[in-house]
């Protein structure tokens, strides 16, 4: 296979970037698309270029690391797929493709096709966790949990912070991202007692950190590889209500450390 | 003189941690404000052991190479984590769990760790359910089980196909939540490149700002090491990209012994290899030999599609071989015989080199939909990489490194050999002897990060009266500009070839020759050649770029130059082991049926080896394994 390549280059925050064309020869459709960009990667090292800086780790779709917008599309054509399980057999020979990193105030690039998610953490900080100390754990099985909700807070846990819902939304909003995180958590009962204070306190860090309101455009939905649904959004928004309208809206503070 | 002293505590095997819980001192709640303590890596281990830390009061620094601590690679573990609960009523118990380990292991562990590690598996599962992990339930809201490899009972706790995930991001919550009530200071995209020791203690760590390239150093009362497993020194494994032993192997280097490093798990069902482009291989979860059949065509070269062998033509040689325990058998044992009828020629797909995992039987007993509910991420992944769907073909799958249990030799305290220096998850090589059981893997990286490591890290900052040092201190200077040597060097010697190309030749060698099947001749070759290879790395490479900048093929060309010393480290310990266990095998020592053939007489010893300079042989110490509780028996799956 045959392919035309443009890609973002960008080498730091200051640069205003550009578009560069590269032609790729020689591909295998039973490459996955980072493993062509290895293969141009390392052409570009042997006539001494500067190779395309880009996030990848565990290459296996479930780390999160990867992740760029391929024609318009973050994470490229197919459905339910990271970029780095997508694989050349997708795209016609001869193809051309238009490379860019995610695209959001809240997401500054690094370099080239990488992005600093870092906001993603911080929006876990701020309340995406059940406040549960090491060694004071009660017997697992004492809590009953219907499979229904287990299976359901799973749904919501399969997210693996890439980025891409934040990517595809046109107000580059974090809306997926954090109700994921609050649905998960709010379905178990052990998630309860902080209910009302996580989805306050992370949507509180979602907008200081620049991300966007949500206008259900549903493109989040529709990128994520993990298919999580926007039917978490509602329920966010539900315990968001809930949680504001309550007479006492819970106080903003940490019980992190002992 | 280095001396191994496992610390492993007198009296009963089943007393021996609760009662050296007790005896150990402790660090006051105000004096644990006052100690700063750095973790490296935030995997299962680090990250559970980094949130423990900051809990009990200590003041936290976490470092990890990727953008953010959730990504490290425990997140790929599909399949489980074993607990010896006994929720399924079938005769599970802390001492059968301990036992299966060890015997997994093919009794080249430290007894009392084993039984320690089976004793907290139980904590584990309550502590990751109150941190909401939703793990896998029963229609009455119970937590269900599923068995794994090399055991009989049901004891693996799972949530679908993603249990490493989910275990992982219940830990890295855990330290968000530290870091957000500012306990723990997190350093995302920082490299360690080295460590410091003072006075005989571990101090700090020098690292490598992987954005802008600046190399800074960071001071501690303590230094734990959670920076997981070497195997992509064979290039192609399962591990993630950026896995490396570079945070152990410059330790090993400042007088950390290095234990067992020939200890290398090839698992048995990962995805055949499609192409010279190959960038990594991907594990198809244990979990899958439930309820898949493996098999080869009976006759050489049989190239027919895998539906069109009728059944009397095909060898389900696990089940022929070993009928107690089938297509069951630990991970070593299926993946030499896959190995086996490959070499026979038997082998399919293309290449020669893949076996089928059938699910043919399973889904005309259970129904697609069932299938469809174990393993559906699973197959889809498969599908995604290869374009073809189990449902309607057998998968085909080939071993490949996946975990090592070898790593940096620590006491009962999971202390190294350098006072203050800890070790904890893959990164060390405590508890899973010559081979890793299924689901073991995240019961270990826990239970030394959230309930050993925080107890016993104590006993030492109680006693240890450390002064205090800035990073203005003559040892890091000097480090700190090593390490800025060892980078010039990388990007001064302006060669002709990338750090893949010869990534790629170092694993094509160590697969060859220190991989599954081993021989003296063999290992002899590999040493030989790879200390050729590494004189040509140092002439000949070429990265390319800046130090001050985000530049990946730096990031590579520092991590293949150590894999360089730890390949012929691996060798060299092969070499000297003159015994098969688990799975190392020396084709030179095995039974008639070609099984394993352990020599207890001669090597029932960790070998443990000290770094004598460069261009010096290694110095092996030996730690005795002494059983108490156990009877060596040669292993049988039969």
């Amino acid at each position: 296979m045959r392919l035309t390549l443009h890609v973002w280059r960008q080498s730091g925050p200051s640069d205003p970037g550009r578009f560069m064309r590269y032609d790729v020869t020689d591909v295998s459709p039973d490459m996955s698309f980072l493993e062509m960009l290895d293969v141009l990667n390392q052409q570009l090292l042997s006539r001494q270029e500067s190779p395309i800086a880009f996030d990848h780790d565990c290459r296996e779709g479930i780390c999160g690391a990867c992740g760029m917008v391929i024609n318009g599309r973050p994470h490229g054509p197919r459905h339910a797929t990271t970029t780095c399980q997508l694989h050349m057999r997708m795209f016609p020979d001869g193809a051309e493709l238009w490379l860019e990193p995610w695209r959001a105030r809240a997401f500054p690039v690094v370099k080239d096709l990488v992005v600093d998610r870092s906001a993603f953490d911080r929006l876990i900080a701020a309340g995406g966790f059940i406040t549960a100390r090491t060694g004071s754990a009660p017997e697992a099985n004492n809590t009953l949990v219907p499979k229904r909700d287990a299976d359901l807070a799973m749904d919501a846990a399969a997210c693996i912070g890439c980025g891409a819902c934040v990517a595809a939304c046109p107000n580059a909003s974090a809306m997926l991202f954090v109700a994921a995180k609050v649905s998960h958590l709010g379905l178990l009962p052990q998630g309860q007692p902080e209910r009302g204070a996580r989805v306050v306190n992370m949507v509180d860090q979602m907008d200081a950190e620049g991300f966007g309101a949500c206008t259900n455009h549903g493109e989040c939905m529709a990128a994520c590889p993990k298919e999580i649904s926007i039917d978490f959004i509602a329920r966010l928004n539900r315990d968001y209500l809930t949680a504001t309208l309550a007479p006492k809206p819970p106080v903003k503070e940490f019980t992190g450390a002992a | 003189m280095m001396e191994l002293r496992s610390r492993a505590p007198e009296g009963p095997l089943a007393e021996k941690w609760e009662h050296h819980r007790s005896a150990i001192k402790l660090v006051s709640p105000t004096n644990k404000l006052k100690h700063h303590i750095i973790v490296v890596g935030s995997g299962l281990a680090g990250a559970s052991a980094a949130a423990s830390l900051a809990e009990l009061g200590y003041t936290v620094s976490c470092f990890c190479f990727q953008d953010s601590p959730r990504r490290a690679h425990s997140i790929a573990a599909q399949g489980g984590i074993n607990a010896a609960k006994n929720y399924q009523n079938d005769g599970d118990s802390v001492h059968r769990l301990f036992y299966d380990t060890i015997k997994g292991g093919d009794f080249r562990s430290r007894e009392a760790n084993v039984y320690r590690l089976a004793e907290t598996s139980a904590q584990i599962i309550d502590q990751c359910t109150a941190q909401g992990v939703p793990f896998a339930r029963e229609y009455g809201g119970l937590l269900a089980n599923r068995s794994f490899g090399g055991v009989q009972v049901a004891r693996t706790f799972y949530a679908r196909g993603q249990t490493g995930q989910q275990l992982l991001l219940g830990a890295y919550q855990a330290l968000e939540r530290q870091v957000g009530a500012g306990k723990v200071t997190m350093h995302p995209r920082a490299e360690m490149l080295d460590l410091v020791v003072v006075e005989g203690r571990a101090r700090g760590i020098v690292v490598r700002d992987l954005v802008t390239g600046a190399v800074a150093s960071h001071v501690g009362d303590a230094v734990v090491l959670a920076t997981g497993g070497y195997s992509n020194v064979y290039y192609l494994s399962t591990n993630a990209k950026g896995c490396n032993v570079t945070a152990i192997w410059r330790a090993h280097r400042r007088g950390a012994a290095f234990a067992n490093p020939c200890f290398t798990q090839i698992h048995p069902t990962c995805i055949p290899q499609t192409g010279p482009h190959q960038s990594k291989l991907t594990l198809m979860s244990e979990s899958l030999r439930n309820d898949g059949r493996i098999w080869v065509p009976k006759k050489k070269g049989d190239a027919r599609p895998p539906q069109q062998i009728p059944e009397a033509e095909r060898d389900y040689y696990l089940e022929r071989l070993y009928p107690s325990y089938g297509n069951l058998v630990p991970r070593d044992v299926a993946s030499r015989r896959a190995k086996d009828v490959c070499d026979e020629g038997r082998g399919v797909g293309p290449g020669g080199y893949g076996v089928y995992l059938d699910f043919a039987d399973a889904i005309a007993r259970l129904g697609r939909h069932v299938i469809a509910e174990r393993y559906g991420n699973l197959f889809e992944m498969y599908e995604r990489i290869t374009a073809e769907n189990p449902f309607d073909v057998p998968m085909r799958i080939y071993p490949a490194p996946h975990y090592t249990m070898g790593g940096l030799w620590v006491d009962y305290n999971l202390m190294t050999t350098v006072d203050g220096l800890y070790a904890i998850g893959e990164a060390n090589f405590s508890d899973h002897g010559a081979n890793r059981l299924g689901a073991s893997a995240l019961m270990q990286g826990l239970a030394d990060g959230y309930f050993i490591l925080p107890y016993t890290i104590g006993d030492y900052l109680a006693q240890a009266k450390l002064g205090k040092l800035g990073t203005d201190h003559t040892a890091f200077k000097q480090v700190e500009r090593e390490v800025s040597e060892r980078v010039d060097r990388l990007l001064t010697a302006r060669g002709r070839r990338t750090p893949d190309v010869f990534h790629r030749e170092l694993g094509r060698l160590m697969w060859d020759k220190c991989g599954m099947s081993r021989t003296a001749k063999g290992l002899e070759e590999a040493r030989k050649k790879i200390l050729e290879l590494r004189d040509e790395f140092a002439r000949d490479v070429y990265v390319g770029g800046r130090g001050e900048d985000f530049n990946q093929t730096l990031e590579h060309a520092g991590r293949v130059a150590d894999f360089f010393e730890l390949a012929e480290l691996m060798c060299r310990d092969a070499l000297d082991r003159e015994e098969s266990c688990g799975c190392h095998f020396r084709e030179e020592f095995q039974t008639p049926e070609g099984e394993a053939k352990r020599d207890d007489a001669r090597f029932s010893y960790v070998a443990a080896w000290e770094y004598a300079g460069a261009g010096k042989a290694p110095v092996l110490h030996k730690e005795a394994l002494a059983f108490e509780a156990v009877h060596l028996t040669q292993r049988s799956y039969a």
